[in-house]
């Protein structure tokens, strides 16, 4: 009998580690043979722990389960959950990267190769350089870390730069609150972002690439750096990857807790071990990234959508979407919800089906008031703009961003000025230091929001003329998109900066 | 974990141990503070020589990180998530009180030495917060209760 107990994060942390000892513990007491496999999620939070039990006619699924039902799911007195695949949250779902999160054994380089993986990689072995940068802009494939910037193109600079060495650097550094799907593919679908970056070498003549993930991925960094060596064992990195003539290898880099190093030229030089300073572009790291070299830095979720690409085609990809953002979104559902988790599927459903509809409104119950669209550095995006479709430029036109497609949704007790003091007091402690906007103006906008609160409306508009500045005199994204989720605070939500003024009069 | 006799050589043998590494900065400091549960001073010089940078580089390096501490923590780190996901479902609210419970300020250490109180932006699990992290072990929808467990399960 083969039991699915999770090893993600989300479920270790709602207790599947206690759960799957309890279950062998009992099976033995019981005499039956149990084969206990740790799988990455499906994505359905509030279903966690949710284990599958392999029966004839297919794998079914019990959740929540807490550890101490380990006995009633052994004896079959839990209601079951049918198959995952048949949940509503699941059937709704377009997965083309997380296609086989969940599913597979993640460090099974077997069972991956039985889902479809390392076709990706076997196709791209067969193709020249430019041929492989071609698919990916035919995907229309755009960074999803957050700045959404073509990856074909990006691959194509470092493609075409002379150099004798080049790199694949894996931006794993994935701070933003209400966002996880980088941490979830890492624990439930390693393989597929180790064969991601060896098409990225390959296809821009990188021989060696680097994951930076964030040291509060204690979970990630385990299972990435087994993969790594299972991925080694199985001759899909090193020397002639898969029987070819092309060399491919990596490490798992593990950061400090430097929010800032997710910006990329920060996190290139926190990898070469000095401060997490933002550098200054150009030059760009495309020419002269990792130690002066040419490198790709792409986030996890643009990497790990790579070998799907190869597999099925970029047109295949590229046929879903809306406008100019082509194929799924893996949209993070987050904060108070009362169904969160990762929902992958075509740009275009909007913001109100997201939080309404999929995820079924607040978990307290109360109205929505807010959603944080994009993390720390993303706008507040009040109930009047829920229309607005998920897409890069759909959401620039409504003053928002969709960054990594992280939302954290807030019901009507949240107090936007505290909510945009945060933003300011983030942004201060984060700061790399580098430039002024950033470094004093978040110290400063944090003084200026305070005094708001204590009834000086006239510090309102200094406030905007702070954001302005900050916007446009900021070297990278954190002082120059903290204005976003302060002035989208202010401006559709005027009332929480109005009451403090009237309850100091 | 924290074992405050190390000679050089102990300290030398840990850092040689990544020199053949491209930027092996971070990976020293890691390995370091693993295994003395800070990076001890002394370390900086060795390691300055190592490399061949000043004391200086080191200590910026150092002192740019929230994870590297000069000093050793309590036995017990308790991580508290203080992101916006977290807040949505209350995290100041446990902060507050875990904080208040026991007397503590940001980053100090309990009396006894066993748990130090750090806050944390984000540990991934933004669906099912308040998030917490003991040393290594994440804990998720954490209401005062639970809190008073983990509390009592490191010695708070």
């Amino acid at each position: 009998m083969k039991i699915y107990v999770p090893l993600d994060s989300v479920a270790v942390a709602l207790g599947a580690d206690e759960l799957a000892h309890n279950i062998a513990t009992q099976a033995a007491a019981r005499g039956i043979d149990v084969t206990i496999v740790r799988n990455g999620s499906h994505g359905m939070v509030w279903l966690e722990p949710l284990v599958e039990v392999e029966a004839d006619q297919g794998r079914i699924g019990y959740g929540p389960v807490s550890p101490d039902q380990a006995a009633d799911l052994l004896d079959g007195k839990l209601p079951s959950l049918g198959a995952v695949a048949d949940i509503p949250f699941m059937a709704r779902q377009t997965r083309l990267t997380f296609a086989r999160c969940g599913i597979v054994d993640p460090l099974d380089v077997a069972d991956y190769q039985a889902h479809g993986g390392l076709a990706g990689l076997r196709r791209a072995l067969g193709m020249s350089q430019s041929e492989i940068v071609d698919e990916v802009t035919k995907s229309g494939l755009r960074g999803r870390g957050g700045a959404g910037f073509p990856t074909g193109i990006k691959w194509k600079t470092v493609s075409e730069a002379q150099a004798d060495q080049k790199y694949i650097v894996c931006n794993a550094d994935e701070g933003d609150s209400g966002t996880f799907a980088d941490r979830m593919i890492m624990e439930g679908d390693p393989l597929s972002l180790i064969e991601g970056m060896a098409i990225a070498g390959v296809g821009v003549g990188a021989t060696r690439g680097y994951v930076y993930l964030r040291s509060e991925y204690p979970v990630a960094i385990r299972v990435m750096r087994a993969a790594v060596d299972a991925a080694r064992q199985a001759g899909v990195l090193g020397r002639g990857i898969l029987g070819s003539d092309r060399d491919f290898d990596m490490e798992i880099r593990v950061g400090a807790g430097a929010y800032v190093c997710g910006e990329e030229t920060s996190l290139l030089n926190s990898l070469e071990g000095k401060r997490g300073i933002v550098r200054a572009k150009p030059p760009l790291p495309a020419l002269e990234g990792f130690l002066g070299r040419p490198t790709v830095v792409n986030n996890v979720i643009s990497l790990a959508s790579v070998p799907v690409i190869f597999e099925k085609g970029a047109d295949h990809y590229a046929s879903f979407g809306v406008g100019r953002s082509r194929g799924t979104v893996t949209l993070q559902i987050a904060g108070n919800v009362k169904q969160g988790g990762l929902f992958e599927t075509a740009f275009g459903t909007t913001l109100g089906e997201v939080v309404n509809d999929i995820a079924g409104g607040t978990a307290s119950g109360r109205p929505v008031k807010a959603v944080q669209v994009g993390g720390p550095l993303g706008a507040y995006m009040p109930v009047s703009k829920f229309d607005t479709p998920m897409g890069y430029e759909e959401f620039d036109q409504n003053g928002g961003l969709i960054g990594h497609a992280g939302m954290v949704v807030f019901d009507d007790s949240a107090d936007m000025l505290k909510m945009a003091r945060f933003a300011m007091e983030f942004c201060a402690v984060e700061s790399c230091g580098k430039c002024t906007p950033c470094r004093i103006g978040a110290v400063r906008g944090v003084e200026t929001i305070d005094r708001i609160a204590q009834g000086d409306s006239s510090a309102t508009e200094l406030l905007t003329d702070l954001c302005e500045t900050m916007k446009d005199g900021s070297l990278c994204a954190l002082g120059g998109f903290t204005p976003f989720p302060v002035m989208s605070a202010l401006t559709h939500f005027p009332d929480d900066f109005a009451t403090h003024k009237e309850a100091a009069e | 974990m924290t074992e405050l006799n190390y000679s050089d050589d102990d300290l030398r043998h840990i850092i040689d141990q990544h020199l053949s590494l491209e930027g092996p900065m971070l990976p020293i400091l890691h390995a370091l503070q693993h295994a003395f549960g800070h990076i001890p001073a002394r370390a900086r010089d060795l390691i300055a020589d190592a490399l061949n940078i000043t004391k200086a580089e080191v200590h910026g390096v150092i002192s740019f990180y929230h994870d590297f501490r000069d000093n050793p923590a309590g036995k017990h780190i308790v991580k508290i998530c203080r992101a916006e996901a977290c807040q949505s479902v209350g995290a100041d609210a446990l902060a507050e009180s875990t904080l208040k419970k026991l007397g503590l300020d940001w980053h100090q250490t309990t009396q006894n030495g066993n748990v130090t109180i750090e806050p944390v932006y984000c540990l991934g699990l933004c669906a099912c917060g308040p998030a917490v992290m003991v040393d290594d072990r994440v804990v998720a929808r954490v209401d005062d209760a639970k809190m008073d467990d983990i509390l009592k399960g490191a010695g708070a």
